[in-house]
């Protein structure tokens, strides 16, 4: 395939962004979706999903810390990022986002993560020894108060901070989408719908790692799997992804029937360079297949082992799908000229700063620091297991 | 001179201000002009242009322009009966060595040169991050390239084109009208090089520019008007074909 087919203006060849910008929505989007998931058990008294709710807060977290490296990576002059803060333009999307994330950190995550630990942190600082104990000592702020009182006080603002959380979190990464939402120049993004497209498939996305992880740290554990919170999960996510889909199908609908004068560019994209990415990965494997094997569980009545690995075959079919999903978003919207006369073609670089070393790299790194805050917070309780799996309802 | 404390507490921040401002080195001394007496653009006679790709050279030589990215650019149309949908169109190295003779017979052929806009509403400012381009009160969009993060937002929200990112300083560039000449009395580098005039620079503010009266008596146009970005670079005889 040659890198420009038909005529792209001379400095649109290059692409801009690259494999990492792709990432950084994909990370928030987990962020996001993993708090939302989380709040249902905090806000919503979902009791059955109850074992994931302290791992979607400590994966949330291992995500949100590595969400703003891609950005760095990628940036020209990384030692002015922190002019973002400093002198912001407000009229920027990209210049708030530094203040969205940073009040999404350390305003909502790690203070309900700290509200909701602070217990086990203060009991764990009396029993564990040498450096342990120091970190724990930290982790405690200086208030070992653990009285019936405290913690009454502690569930009571845990739970206001969820409340402001979920907005929050609504606001993370459908502000996200507004980054290129509403870049009116380029027509495969400019969509007010970006922005809900994005929170959902955040919270698709979200939703499928908690479950995939709880379900692999279980079997890792040889701990038996809550059937009944995997069940509500899997039900969540089935009935989110329906909203998801069809709002993208709205969008796809709407751009094929109203075809105004980008539409057969971005058709011949669609169906020429995207086509594997887009059609093949994103809509048939990673959305329409994990919706209908979602849709088996919900209609048949299947057995436990038949259920378990629907639901993980589904779950990593939908992280693909969302990975997808961005992919054609940040890569395809430049992959055609705004003359709408030709397109380019990305190639990706390997041991590069933006190459795909990197971003394995970056994928994979919110799961050691998950490795870490699981050791170091543990999310299940002291004698090592989940809560009681239940009989279903 | 005896300095208090208290004093010393609110002339430090200021000393500091003016430090930076050093750091920062001053501008070309430029004065007899007033800022705000200008409002810059420029005027593009569509067809006055043959393609000889003079106003690229200049601008790359002026502006130091690394090879495979561009300020200016030259476009070639071609069109066949009424398919003004379907333009061909190419613009080999930017137009900056002509263009070779064309393989199509018959057809409306013409040449467009670009660059930036210098929008009043210009995308590329909107979404800058920290403000590192900005449009000057002589209505020109520049860019600090000691601030600039090198994000590349703003080449994503310009609808024309105009913006790459410097492979070596890693910063945005972009056409600055010649701000260092304009600001002296002179022309552009391209306008100047321009053998047939196709190119002039206007200052809109000015009530003896021609650019007034040459507005008032032709049809003028601007690129992509839809965008709404209130650009201040002006066609004359512009094809509907023209993106």
């Amino acid at each position: 395939m040659p890198l420009v087919d038909g005529f792209m203006y001379p400095n649109e060849v290059e692409l801009q962004w690259s494999v990492l910008i792709v990432l950084y929505p994909y990370l928030t989007g987990l962020v996001a979706g993993a708090f939302i998931l989380a709040s249902l058990e905090r806000v919503f008294r979902v009791e059955a999903v109850k074992p994931t709710y302290r791992l979607a807060l400590l994966t949330a977290l291992a995500f949100l810390l590595v969400a703003p490296l891609p950005l760095q990576l990628h940036l020209g002059h990384p030692e002015r990022s922190p002019e973002m803060y400093l002198t912001p333009h407000r009229s920027s999307a990209m210049a708030m986002f530094g203040f969205v994330y940073l009040w999404y950190l350390m305003a909502v995550l790690v203070v309900e993560i700290w509200l909701d630990y602070r217990r086990d942190i203060v009991l764990m600082s009396q029993s564990s020894r040498g450096w342990k104990r120091l970190i724990y000592r930290v982790l405690t702020l200086g208030s070992d108060n653990i009285s019936e009182r405290a913690l009454q006080i502690d569930e009571r603002v845990g739970w206001l901070v969820t409340v402001i959380g979920i907005p929050s979190a609504f606001l993370l990464h459908g502000y996200v989408g507004f980054i290129f939402g509403s870049v009116k120049a380029n027509p495969w993004w400019s969509t007010p719908l970006m922005p809900v497209v994005f929170l959902f498939s955040a919270m698709v996305s979200g939703i499928a790692a908690v479950m995939c992880l709880y379900m692999f740290l279980n079997w890792l554990r040889r701990v038996p799997i809550d059937m009944r919170c995997v069940d509500t999960v899997a039900r969540y996510l089935f009935y989110t992804f329906i909203i998801d889909f069809s709002l993208e199908m709205l969008d796809l609908i709407h751009r094929i029937y109203e075809a105004d004068e980008s539409f057969r560019s971005l058709d011949f994209m669609v169906h020429t360079r995207l086509f594997t990415s887009q059609v093949l990965i994103q809509i048939l494997a990673g959305t329409v297949l994990p919706i209908a094997l979602l849709a088996l569980t919900q209609v048949l009545k299947l057995p436990e082992a038949a259920r378990k690995s629907i639901y993980s075959v589904a779950g990593l079919l939908t992280l693909i799908g969302i990975f997808a999903m961005r992919w054609n978003v940040v890569i395809g919207g430049q992959l055609f000229s705004k003359s709408f006369l030709g397109y380019t073609t990305y190639k990706m670089g390997f041991v590069t700063r933006e190459g795909l070393l990197m971003a394995i790299f970056l994928s994979i790194l919110p799961l050691l620091i998950l490795g870490v805050l699981v050791k170091l917070l543990p999310p299940w309780s002291e004698k090592g297991a989940m809560p009681e799996p239940q009989p279903p309802a | 001179m005896n300095i208090t404390r208290r004093r010393l507490l609110v002339l430090l921040p200021a000393a500091a201000i003016a430090w930076k401002h050093i750091l920062a080195g001053t501008p070309e001394a430029s004065p007899n002009y007033k800022l705000t007496e200008h409002w810059w653009g420029m005027l593009v006679d569509v067809t006055k242009c043959i393609g000889c790709g003079n106003c690229v050279r200049a601008c790359q030589t002026e502006n130091d322009v690394p090879d495979g990215y561009y300020r200016t650019w030259v476009e070639r149309y071609h069109l066949e009966g009424w398919a003004f949908q379907n333009p061909k169109v190419d613009s080999p190295d930017g137009g900056k060595n002509g263009f070779p003779p064309g393989n199509q017979s018959g057809g409306k052929n013409f040449f467009v040169p670009k660059l930036c806009n210098h929008c009043v509403e210009s995308p590329c400012t909107q979404v800058c991050p920290v403000g590192a381009t900005f449009v000057t009160p002589d209505g020109v969009v520049l860019i600090d390239q000691k601030y600039c993060l090198g994000c590349r937002y703003c080449v994503q929200a310009c609808p024309y084109g105009c913006r790459f990112i410097h492979p070596q300083k890693e910063t945005a560039e972009k056409c600055t009208l010649c701000y260092h000449r304009i600001t002296k009395g002179l022309t552009t580098a391209c306008c100047e090089s321009c053998p047939t005039g196709a190119r002039q620079l206007a200052d809109l503010k000015d009530p003896k520019d021609p650019i007034h009266e040459f507005l008032r008596t032709h049809s003028i146009q601007v690129l992509k008007p839809y965008m709404a970005t209130n650009s201040k670079v002006f066609y004359n005889g512009l094809d509907g074909s023209v993106r």
